[in-house]
């Protein structure tokens, strides 16, 4: 199994590093060509904005006919490109989940933080979630699942085969989130 | 600046990596820089290059101008302090600025000290010529270092010297015993327990990001290739003939900086680079990256 890890811009180094320590193979996207033979995708954190400047119309196409049959897991600027809408400003998505997002809802950097929350797939144990300058998932569709809240906010979602996270499971030190994924992963294959 | 504080700090740190941010003086050009992919801006009054000729103390920037870019886009916004000057960073802090640089550009305020910025929330990136005085900004409590370069010539060299004598000295540290680190540390002026745990990685505790002189889509990309993390463009983007140009050809070529082809395509017909200036040209006292101690 191959995992592909956009990686036009951000964080996607770390990802690669949590995938090799469940000897997983990764690699890196930046071409649509670099889509074949892989079993999911990682958009990780960075600057939602730069990657869609970066990815023209064509590579836009191919993920999202990659995402048809295959899971995708955004990540905070990740999950801004997979929402079904963007607010503050508007821009462009790939629309894979039925969800609307609000970029940099929290503030500045110094409104980053990080908060104890408890999953239901971890059997209700709580894990640290790390916060940078995040989006708030505004609103879900009915048929979208929430996975975790943090002050009635809703910090993680799945759609079908579909995942997306405000908060940045890889950097923190635990692979529960990336295990999650995979399962996921497998399960659409 | 406790442990947590250090996660969210490194980690926009990482957020910000494979991307480009660029020097803007107002909020036309922040959305010119914004519109092009940048990561992030750094918002001061004059470019280093402007900085350069006009001579006199650079200070950090006017806090309502600052505020104004703040407003004009959504990606992270930079602003500079001068080194040593902690009230200028507070300053800058109660502002809510998303990273505050603190930088040789502008006129030093401290002969010795620099700021101690593990008193601070936000996030600091320092200049660096070589591994201690890298390690000494991160042991200082900065969440990313970049090349000091010399900044405002439009000249690599400095960049280039100063990222591979950093990358050198990071590789050297992994051959060495254990009984060579203590001595390593004392030569390099750093902290033992950062330099054990080089010896190990191999790689800075934060991100390495290279600034300083660069003028063209294929200086960025040599960067990249020597193993910068993100690259910091100052006067190269908004002194060359067509900055919108510019600087969408930076950040393409700092995405697919391994790929000949695409660095070749995003240099095609872009227009003139800034003017430049040769290291000869320079006297040692104007050269901006002897600033930091």
């Amino acid at each position: 199994m191959i995992i592909g890890i956009l990686a036009l811009q951000g964080g996607f180094e770390l990802h690669e590093h949590k995938l090799s320590e469940l000897r997983v193979e990764s690699r890196r996207i930046i071409y649509p060509k670099d889509l074949n033979n892989v079993q999911g995708l990682i958009i990780p954190g960075g600057e939602s904005s730069t990657m869609l400047k970066i990815c023209n119309e064509l590579f836009f196409d191919d993920l999202k006919n990659f995402a048809k049959l295959h899971t995708v897991w955004g990540i905070c600027a990740g999950a801004i490109l997979i929402a079904g809408k963007v607010e503050n400003p508007n821009q462009k998505s790939l629309e894979l989940i039925d969800f609307s997002i609000q970029r940099n809802a929290y503030g500045n950097q110094n409104d980053s933080f990080i908060a104890e929350i408890k999953f239901g797939f971890l059997n209700d144990s709580l894990r640290e979630c790390i916060f940078i300058r995040a989006p708030k998932i505004a609103s879900i569709g009915p048929s979208v699942q929430s996975l975790a809240t943090h002050n009635e906010e809703i910090v993680m979602i799945e759609q079908t085969r579909h995942l997306a996270s405000t908060f940045h499971p890889e950097l923190s030190d635990n692979l529960d989130f990336h295990e999650y994924f995979l399962k996921k992963v497998k399960n659409a294959v | 600046m406790n442990e947590n504080q250090s996660k969210l700090n490194i980690g926009l740190s990482r957020m910000l990596c494979g991307g480009v941010i660029m020097d803007v003086t107002n909020k036309d050009q922040a959305k010119i820089a914004e519109d092009a992919g940048a990561c992030s801006v750094m918002a001061l009054e004059k470019i280093p290059s402007d900085i350069r000729r006009d001579g006199g103390v650079a200070r950090m920037s006017d806090p309502q101008m600052i505020l104004e870019i703040k407003e004009a886009v959504s990606i992270p916004v930079m602003a500079k302090v001068r080194i040593g000057h902690f009230v200028e960073a507070q300053i800058l802090q109660e502002l809510g600025i998303d990273f505050i640089d603190e930088s040789e550009v502008l006129t030093p305020a401290d002969e010795s000290h620099h700021i101690n910025k593990r008193e601070f929330k936000s996030p600091f990136v320092c200049g660096a010529t070589n591994l201690g005085e890298a390690l000494r900004r991160i042991s200082e409590g900065a969440s990313m270092i970049r090349t000091k370069g010399e900044a405002g010539t439009g000249n690599i060299i400095e960049g280039v010297r100063h990222l591979r004598t950093i990358i050198r000295e990071l590789k050297m540290l992994t051959l060495l015993d254990e009984c060579e680190l203590y001595a390593e540390a004392k030569r390099l002026q750093a902290s033992v327990e950062l330099i054990k745990e080089i010896a190990i990685t191999g790689k800075l505790p934060v991100p390495n990001f290279a600034a300083g002189g660069v003028a063209t889509p294929a200086d960025a990309g040599m960067l990249m290739q020597l193993g910068a993390e993100s690259v910091f463009v100052g006067s190269g983007i908004f002194n060359s003939s067509n900055p919108s140009k510019f600087a969408k050809a930076i950040v393409e070529a700092t995405t697919y900086y391994k790929d000949p082809n695409k660095l070749m395509e995003v240099s095609r017909k872009i227009g003139m680079p800034m003017p430049s200036l040769s290291m000869e040209s320079l006297s040692e006292r104007d050269k901006l990256q002897h600033r930091g101690w």
